[in-house]
């Protein structure tokens, strides 16, 4: 049974432009434009010689356009997830095994993001050669630096720290 | 809760804030009376930034309280010319001093500073961020003045990097007041001091606005900070705005006869001398309140007997 078959947004021709795969993750629902940013957050760019299937500006229902990311081989642990939610708040995983489902779930914004982004208030102490980890709260609309106290609502995929 | 650090005043209910406020005033009426209550004790004063007030102040109210001080010095002859980390710095000056006051160009310095100590830390300017104990002198003052309950306050000029204002303006929000922020529009309180004050007070007590006629005439206190010339890409941009925002004898005339004139000084040209010597004038006097109340604020963070955990918020 191919996980595809979950995704019931109208389109399933669009979606089977996208190999299944065998095991791994489906990060469905990402908003149009933003799978290359999902990729970054995973440290992904293919060097490593992953499988990566990517679907962009798919037709979607409830997003209109949204992107896909299939990882083959990798079921992502819960701070990757934390940290996706920063950019892809809409996003749905779906861990596959064996062509299977086995486990589907919304993503949720953490409260907190610790060394994931670099501030971008090139005033802000951790900009320097301090010893300390970047953290972030996590607001409804944004990321707030919690040494500077600087709001980012944009962008906010540019301040990942790869 | 019990603050081992003084990082913000966002840190501080009404409660806190009155209790610093009222031992503050009974330290400016004797203070001899704390002559020994500190002997022994040292202050670290690490100063990544030039002082004058702030750092004297925290000099002599250590002094007062019976304790001595030990100076970084300037970052010219100190280890940072080296290349120390603050985290480094104060994690050795930890071990020399009992409290410690911080200065830094960084915003967010304080915070982090505080993570790599355990003595009380109090943050003395974070670059454009905050300056608490500044703050506390300020309500001092204006409470000395018109009181801190219905009132209506401007704070005028440089508002995007004026570290006194963002403190200030988080602290009144405790407070029944109204405030007028004024500045040109490239001066403007930073977004995230807005969204703050928003939080806070739910956006009703604050307005923005570009030209003080709009509201002097309604002002309890006025709270004037410089514009900072070194800040502006263009000088022709800041001759637009540099004459708008000093005030004169002639452009009191419009206020009211009880209207207290403030400013964390230095001034430059903001305040003509004519008004030093009005009954408007407060800046000599805000000034000089920074020794009482440092006075009870290092009391009050090094002593086991007492602390800032203030009391109720109602």
């Amino acid at each position: 049974m191919s996980n595809d078959h979950d995704h019931h947004d109208g389109n399933d021709d669009h979606e089977l432009r996208v190999s299944k795969i065998r095991d791994g993750t489906v990060i469905d629902h990402v908003h149009g434009g933003q799978a290359l940013n999902v990729l970054a957050i995973l440290g992904i760019d293919g060097t490593e010689g992953e499988e990566v299937s990517v679907g962009m500006n798919v037709p979607s229902d409830r997003l209109a356009r949204k992107d896909i990311v299939k990882v083959e081989g990798r079921e992502l642990s819960q701070d990757e997830v934390d940290v996706l939610s920063l950019i892809a708040p809409d996003a749905t995983i779906n861990i596959v095994r064996d062509y299977d489902v086995v486990e589907k779930h919304r993503v949720e914004s953490p409260d907190v993001v610790e060394g994931v982004l670099s501030c971008p208030n090139a005033g802000c102490i951790t900009t320097g050669d301090e010893p300390v980890t970047s953290r972030f709260s996590v607001l409804e609309d944004g990321v707030r630096c919690s040494y500077c106290e600087t709001i980012i609502r944009e962008e906010i995929a540019e301040l990942i720290d790869t | 809760m019990r603050h081992d650090h003084l990082i913000t005043s966002k840190q501080l209910s009404r409660g806190d804030i009155e209790t610093v406020l009222d031992y503050a005033a009974e330290v400016d009426a004797d203070p001899s009376a704390l002559a020994d209550r500190h002997a022994g004790t040292l202050l670290g004063l690490l100063f990544f930034e030039p002082s004058t007030r702030t750092k004297m102040s925290f000099e002599t109210a250590m002094k007062r309280l019976g304790g001595g001080i030990v100076d970084m010095g300037s970052v010219e002859s100190s280890s940072v010319k080296k290349g120390e980390t603050l985290a480094d710095t104060v994690q050795v000056i930890e071990g020399y001093a009992d409290a410690l006051v911080l200065r830094h160009p960084k915003q967010g310095a304080a915070t982090m500073a505080s993570e790599f100590v355990d003595v009380p830390l109090l943050n003395a300017g974070d670059g454009a961020g905050h300056h608490p104990t500044q703050t506390m002198l300020d309500l001092y003052t204006i409470r000395e003045n018109a009181g801190l309950d219905d009132l209506t306050i401007g704070i005028m000029g440089d508002l995007k990097y004026g570290r006194t204002v963002h403190s200030l303006a988080y602290a009144l929000t405790n407070f029944d007041t109204q405030q007028h922020f004024i500045s040109p529009e490239s001066l403007q309180l930073p977004r995230e001091v807005v969204y703050d004050l928003h939080q806070q007070q739910d956006g009703a007590g604050i307005k923005e606005h570009d030209a003080l006629e709009e509201v002097l005439p309604s002002l309890d206190v006025l709270y004037v900070t410089r514009i900072q010339r070194e800040r502006f890409p263009d000088e022709n941009e800041y001759q637009k705005v540099a004459g708008e925002y000093q005030i004169d004898a002639e452009t009191l005339e419009a206020a009211s006869d009880d209207l207290t004139v403030m400013h964390p000084l230095p001034r430059v040209d903001e305040i003509a001398p004519e008004i030093d010597e009005t009954d408007h004038a407060a800046y000599f006097e805000q000034a000089h309140n920074g020794v009482p109340v440092r006075m009870a604020l290092l009391d009050l963070l090094l002593s086991d007997d007492k602390s800032i955990e203030g009391g109720s918020d109602e």
